[in-house]
């Protein structure tokens, strides 16, 4: 298993040709308090940088985009109830949805955790 | 309005403080202002729901306009040759809601008004008080000196734990009603003091010589009822009170009555009243009130958990194509736990319980025209 990131401050997590996606520890301090999510209808087909989901603060609305191609698999409902796991809990349990992987090669763009962590310095 | 980088951006006297507690800065109307603190916008907010917050709103533009005759009354009559409102009629040590109309009977901007006895107090909009300033200088310099109050801070103290913790320090604080206003001693400093404010709660507003902001500032902080609240909540706090924000509800384009501001409009100044008229745009505010006017703006509660936010087009039904009016503030509201928005309505439509649609994202989210304020405010009367 391992976990990719973009320079949009998503997560993927990589499990075969599964991947799960979410937003970062970083993007969560960004937003401030999460109060809604907006996540991809199951079966939809996404293309990389597409807008795929919305997550929204007090203040603002945010796209979180595709981070690679490929079919939604499974989007994470707990988050329609309790928006504000992605701020307790933005690495796990506030996982935005799952897809399945079209194209290995997109991954060679995202950035491993030492990158990310460089990136947001 | 935005300067382009942050070194082209006022402070206020209060930005040390700001960063000393770790705020974070954005660009507001020309000035650097706290969005928000740590406890971030969402606690901000119902701290000063459940304690007391205190803003720095010392952006707002601060006047005294000064009768040359020395009597408050025709300094009073003369502002009312720019606003609707009944001037006159304010008794010394009171405050009033009002707005610069223009010749279409738009608003310039919205203000409020004190009576400090032997002259007028104005507070205005930041974007607009270089423009307000002008304004009264062409039409009042007959009657008036117009003294830009640069020099003073403005904070506002809001919130139920609000006037226990000033009246540790300004002795008559407790024997203020809504909408007194004043100089008052506060700690060791001479402040000017009303009992108002824009978040819906009990509360007052301070204006304090800039050298002493810090000092009293501090003072207050150190009760632990009281946190510092930045720009983000204050929106959502006024947004819930269903308080109308210049710029967005309101502007050059909307009348007092198409903003549902009636109330605001004296029966003195309204036709047969003993000075009807003599503002700008009088003849169409006039008639707007006899006649009514063609749109309105209403509270709207979404019923989904989707914030419907400004600028968002408003649809009588799901599928029409034509867009009979749009939202023009909006966002979530702790206090409610759900989404608020206002927006403007053809008058036939702005009934309470109507359900118009707002388009988010390529979706029509049903919306329920509802009475505002959303969150009932605390007032001391």
């Amino acid at each position: 298993m391992t976990t990719l990131y973009t320079s949009d401050h998503e997560w993927l997590r990589i499990e075969g040709d599964v991947a799960t996606i979410g937003i970062t520890d970083y993007a969560q301090t960004q937003l401030g308090d999460v109060v809604f999510v907006e996540l991809p209808k199951v079966g939809r087909t996404l293309k990389k940088a597409e807008a795929a989901a919305v997550v929204e603060s007090v203040k603002a609305a945010s796209d979180v985009y595709a981070p690679i191609s490929g079919e939604v698999l499974e989007v994470n409902d707990a988050l329609a109830a309790e928006p504000a796991l992605v701020n307790s809990d933005a690495a796990g349990k506030a996982w935005f949805f799952k897809m399945k992987i079209a194209d290995k090669n997109e991954l060679g763009g995202l950035m491993d955790e030492a990158a990310y962590k460089a990136h947001t310095a | 309005m935005l300067a382009r980088d942050q070194s082209e951006l006022k402070r206020t006297p209060l930005h040390a403080l700001h960063l000393a507690r770790g705020g974070k800065m954005v660009p507001f109307a020309g000035y650097e202002m706290p969005v928000q603190y740590p406890a971030g916008v969402l606690k901000e907010h119902l701290h000063t729901r459940s304690h007391a917050g205190l803003f720095d709103v010392s952006h707002m533009g601060q006047i005294a306009l000064r009768p040359k005759s020395g009597k408050v009354a025709d300094a009073a009559l003369a502002l009312e040759r720019l606003v609707p409102q009944d001037i006159v009629g304010i008794a010394p040590g009171r405050q009033r809601y009002a707005q610069f109309t223009n010749q279409d009977g738009g608003i310039l901007d919205d203000l409020m008004a004190a009576n400090f006895g032997d002259h007028l107090f104005l507070v205005v909009n930041a974007a607009c008080k270089a423009e307000d300033e002008a304004h009264l200088r062409k039409h009042l310099s007959d009657a008036c000196d117009i003294d830009s109050l640069e020099g003073r801070a403005l904070i506002a103290l809001q919130g139920p734990k609000a006037e226990s913790a000033l009246a540790k320090i300004c002795a008559d604080a407790a024997s203020m009603k809504f909408m007194d206003a004043g100089p008052r001693r506060v700690g060791d400093f001479d402040c000017f003091v009303s009992r108002s404010g824009y978040t819906g709660e009990d509360g007052f507003e301070i204006s304090v010589p800039a050298a002493q902001a810090e000092a009293l500032v501090t003072r207050l902080l150190d009760n632990p009822d009281v946190l510092p609240i930045g720009l983000g909540a204050r929106d959502s706090l006024r947004l819930e009170a269903g308080l109308c924000l210049y710029g967005h509800d309101i502007d050059t384009t909307t009348t007092p009555v198409e903003a549902a501001l009636e109330w605001s409009v004296q029966k003195s100044r309204r036709k047969d009243g003993a000075r009807a008229g003599g503002f700008p745009g009088a003849d169409k505010i006039l008639g707007q009130f006899e006649h009514g006017a063609p749109r309105r703006r209403v509270g709207l509660k979404a019923q989904g958990r989707a914030p419907v936010r400004e600028g968002a087009p408003l649809f009588a039904d799901s599928t029409s194509g034509e867009a009979i009016g749009k939202v023009t503030s909006g966002g979530f509201g702790p206090s409610l736990n759900a989404p608020v928005a206002m927006g403007y309505l053809p008058t036939s439509l702005s009934r309470i319980g109507t359900t118009v649609f707002a388009e988010v994202r390529g979706q029509r989210l049903p919306l329920a025209v509802a009475a505002t304020p959303f969150v009932p405010n605390t007032y001391k009367r």
